[in-house]
């Protein structure tokens, strides 16, 4: 079976199960592409997600793009990032169509307005991850000996301050922090 | 008019999605700065539904929400204009980073650029958890309260597939609803 039909089913099934996001999603891109394809190895996985993380654009898509791009050029990532879109393009069309044709039915209505709270709690959760991520690094809270980064910290409250308060656009704030992370690192480099 | 209302879609999507660090929630908060508060192409409440429907579908939220959205800008060709927007961006960053992979990776500047965005990130998921969160809860809704609390606790520390969270938040909703008739008749 040609590669590239290979790589799109592969991601056609990836982007069929991925409910909650791109964090959530990670571990079935591992299960596929490194257990069952063979088409990374546990060490270069990790160095996708990393870098999936980095740059803009879902993690999916970013992992899609670099696997298939990684197995078959230029085509590949685009014939995979495909394959990743087409499934939820395909249920989000249906649950749209019957959204538009009976939101106005109150028990519709009840359905979706159930859902929020729960949407409320996947984000919060997702964004205390990153929180924590930030602040305490890859090893997470150490009881012991806790190794916070301050300088992330501060830069979340004011990050915060400026979004809230001051409605500051979220493209700003990222890539402000960006250059505050930028000045650190040239600080630190005049310092040695 | 119609070809302006086509370009600025891809536009804007395009804009987004090139500069959303840190995955499907902040792409998600800057649609609701841009499409409702700046271009007031749709109204909060769409946009809350949109972004239940993305949630609960599976696949990349930002493409899901881009499919929606657009569709409700200009139809059919809205959602393949929006969802072209978003996802080229990555595809052409990363086909770039592909190539200078490694000193990509191990570059030290771009650790600590990165490193220092992962705050702003993290302060711009909790700012949009805050404000679905303050709609969610308007008239002391103490139902919601407890779900919130209950949904950020399975997934956060029992790891639980969100598949069934949400299906356990649409039988809630739905029977608040078959109640709330019941307490009417």
């Amino acid at each position: 079976m040609s590669l590239l039909l290979q790589l799109y089913i592969s991601f056609f099934k990836i982007g069929m199960m991925a409910f909650g996001g791109g964090l959530a999603s990670i571990s079935l891109i591992q299960n596929e592409v490194v257990v069952q394809r063979g088409w990374a190895t546990i060490s270069e996985f990790a160095d996708l997600v990393t870098i999936a993380e980095m740059t803009p654009g879902p993690i999916a898509i970013n992992s899609a793009t670099f696997v298939g791009q990684k197995m078959c050029g230029f085509l590949g990532g685009i014939v995979a990032s495909l394959g990743c879109i087409t499934p939820s393009c395909i249920i989000v069309s249906c649950l749209a169509f019957f959204y538009f044709k009976y939101r106005n039915l109150k028990i519709f209505q009840g359905v979706l307005a159930g859902l929020k709270p729960g949407i409320v709690g996947m984000i919060l959760s997702a964004g205390i991850t990153i929180f924590m991520l930030a602040i305490f690094g890859e090893g997470g809270l150490n009881l012991q000996n806790p190794d916070v980064n301050f300088i992330s910290l501060i830069v979340i409250a004011a990050s915060y301050i400026a979004l809230r308060k001051f409605k500051v656009s979220p493209i700003a704030v990222i890539m402000t922090s960006g250059a505050i992370g930028a000045a650190i690192y040239f600080l630190g480099a005049i310092q040695r | 008019m119609k070809d302006n209302k086509y370009l600025k879609l891809f536009a804007y999507t395009f804009y987004i999605s090139a500069f959303t660090f840190g995955g499907g929630f902040v792409i998600i908060a800057l649609m609701q700065k841009i499409f409702v508060d700046k271009l007031h192409w749709l109204d909060q409440k769409d946009m809350m539904d949109y972004v239940s429907i993305a949630q609960s579908a599976p696949g990349v939220v930002a493409v899901n929400a881009s499919l929606l959205v657009g569709f409700h800008v200009g139809g059919i060709l809205g959602s393949a204009v929006a969802i072209l927007g978003t996802v080229t961006p990555p595809i052409i960053i990363i086909s770039a980073i592909s190539l200078f992979y490694n000193a990509f990776r191990t570059n030290e500047l771009v650790a600590a650029v990165l490193k220092a965005m992962q705050a702003g990130v993290a302060a711009v998921i909790l700012d949009v958890s805050a404000t679905m969160g303050k709609a969610v809860l308007k008239g002391r809704d103490y139902i919601n309260l407890a779900i919130i609390i209950t949904g950020f606790v399975a997934v956060y520390f029992y790891k639980i597939n969100v598949f069934w969270l949400l299906l356990f938040c649409a039988g809630t909703g739905a029977l608040r609803t078959i109640l709330h008739k019941g307490e009417k008749a």
